[in-house]
């Protein structure tokens, strides 16, 4: 395993975001059909209705969000939200209220071919009963464009499992793609240990892992570490998105995984842009343009 | 001459053997947890001394993860559930709660102090 090195990232002149630009599908030559390119845009780790001091425009920093995606020139084929759509509450009617709202905000996306998913912030407490009222299934897949995507979810079991059925349902799953296939991975938590005793892995990630890596073109797309993070298993790339909340320290950099010191200019939080075509590139969007 | 060798190593033998039992005797350790704290959230030992650590919850399930000695489990209210341990290593070594609790859970962490 190995970091990917930070020489691979680019400046790119006129995006108010840097690229991620190693090729995120390694064995996949440069020959994508024509018209197959396309590109998409994540979010993460909204956590609306939080309230504190780590982000005082908790009640807008969304809806600056979804504004800069509806300004994008090039509008993505589809949005995914890779989690923690809600901060947590005890109070499922309030969780309930938490996710209308959400969803009212993210209704004014010009896009409306959007993929949810579930954090544990959403789901771990309910075992993700008030997610499927408003979202749907929290693992599932589906393909665009000749990529297949494997939604993975991590959270509804409290202790942070995949468990034994889905990864049995994962495994069916990849029985019917063929080795070369290009697959991205989304999910919430990472699959890898990143930082265990900052709870920061899957309790059965290796294991879903162990049954990606036979394929040759697998990227995993996640989010929960609230930072750009990105980490090497093999061939398979790990990248972690940036939230829409607060940004958390880089993984052991401090004591506590405690939020970071609130910026006004919010340098810490983002969406980020996901191009798809014989190679992968991710392109950081900061909350508002500028 | 060779009595008093003789007693002194009946001495030595017992006092080995104190010493042995005492380091096989393990030392219990309570800790309690609840929504968003473990009580103490300090503990510490000796290097080398059996420990069991004796876990309860006052209020929900809850986790016990110590990734530096590879131990985990839950912490199921109404049971004591109790995970032996003898530190090898002298530290520092966190603990946490990998069971999702609520809004706090993040926090909810102690720390077992071995010292050598």
């Amino acid at each position: 395993m190995h970091h990917a090195d930070r020489r691979d990232f680019l400046k790119l002149a006129g995006l108010a975001g840097v690229t991620f630009t190693a090729g995120l599908f390694p064995e996949r030559q440069a020959a994508a059909q024509a018209g197959s390119d396309f590109h998409f845009v994540q979010f993460s780790d909204t956590h609306w209705g939080y309230s504190g001091p780590a982000n005082p425009d908790a009640e807008h920093t969304l809806e600056k969000a979804v504004a800069t995606v509806n300004g994008l020139s090039k509008q993505p084929d589809f949005i995914v939200f890779t989690g923690d759509l809600t901060h947590t509450t005890d109070d499922a009617k309030e969780r309930r209220a938490r996710m209308k709202r959400f969803r009212e905000i993210v209704s004014a996306l010009s896009v409306k071919n959007i993929r949810f998913m579930p954090g544990e912030h959403d789901a771990s407490l309910d075992k993700g009963e008030a997610f499927k009222e408003f979202f749907g299934a929290t693992h599932y897949t589906f393909d665009h464009k000749g990529v297949h995507f494997i939604v993975l979810d991590n959270v509804s079991d409290p202790g942070a499992k995949l468990g034994d059925e889905q990864l049995t349902w994962l495994a069916a799953d990849l029985k019917q793609r063929k080795t070369d296939d290009r697959i991205v991975v989304l999910t919430h938590r990472p699959l890898f240990d990143l930082k265990p005793d900052w709870d920061w892995t899957t309790a059965d990630g290796a294991k879903a892992i162990e049954l990606l890596m036979p394929y040759q073109n697998v990227v995993v797309l996640y989010g929960h570490i609230h930072q750009e993070n990105h980490h090497m298993t093999g061939h398979i790339a790990h990248h972690a998105a940036k939230s829409l909340i607060f940004p958390l320290p880089a993984p052991g950099s401090q004591p506590k995984r405690t939020p970071l010191p609130y910026d006004a200019a919010m340098p810490g939080l983002g969406t980020r842009d996901v191009a798809v075509a014989e190679k992968v590139s991710l392109v950081e969007l900061p909350v508002t343009k500028g | 001459m060779r009595r008093r060798v003789v007693v002194a190593l009946l001495i030595g033998s017992a006092v080995g053997g104190v010493a042995r039992l005492a380091a096989e005797q393990p030392v219990e350790i309570r800790i309690s947890a609840k929504k968003f704290e473990y009580h103490p959230n300090k503990v510490t030992a000796k290097l080398g001394q059996p420990l069991v650590l004796v876990l309860t919850s006052e209020d929900r399930i809850h986790g016990f993860k110590m990734p530096d000695f590879g131990l985990r489990t839950d912490i199921v209210p109404g049971q004591e559930t109790r995970v032996s341990l003898t530190p090898d290593k002298a530290g520092s070594f966190s603990f946490h709660c990998d069971v999702f609790c609520g809004d706090g859970h993040e926090d909810m962490e102690g720390v077992l102090v071995v010292e050598a």
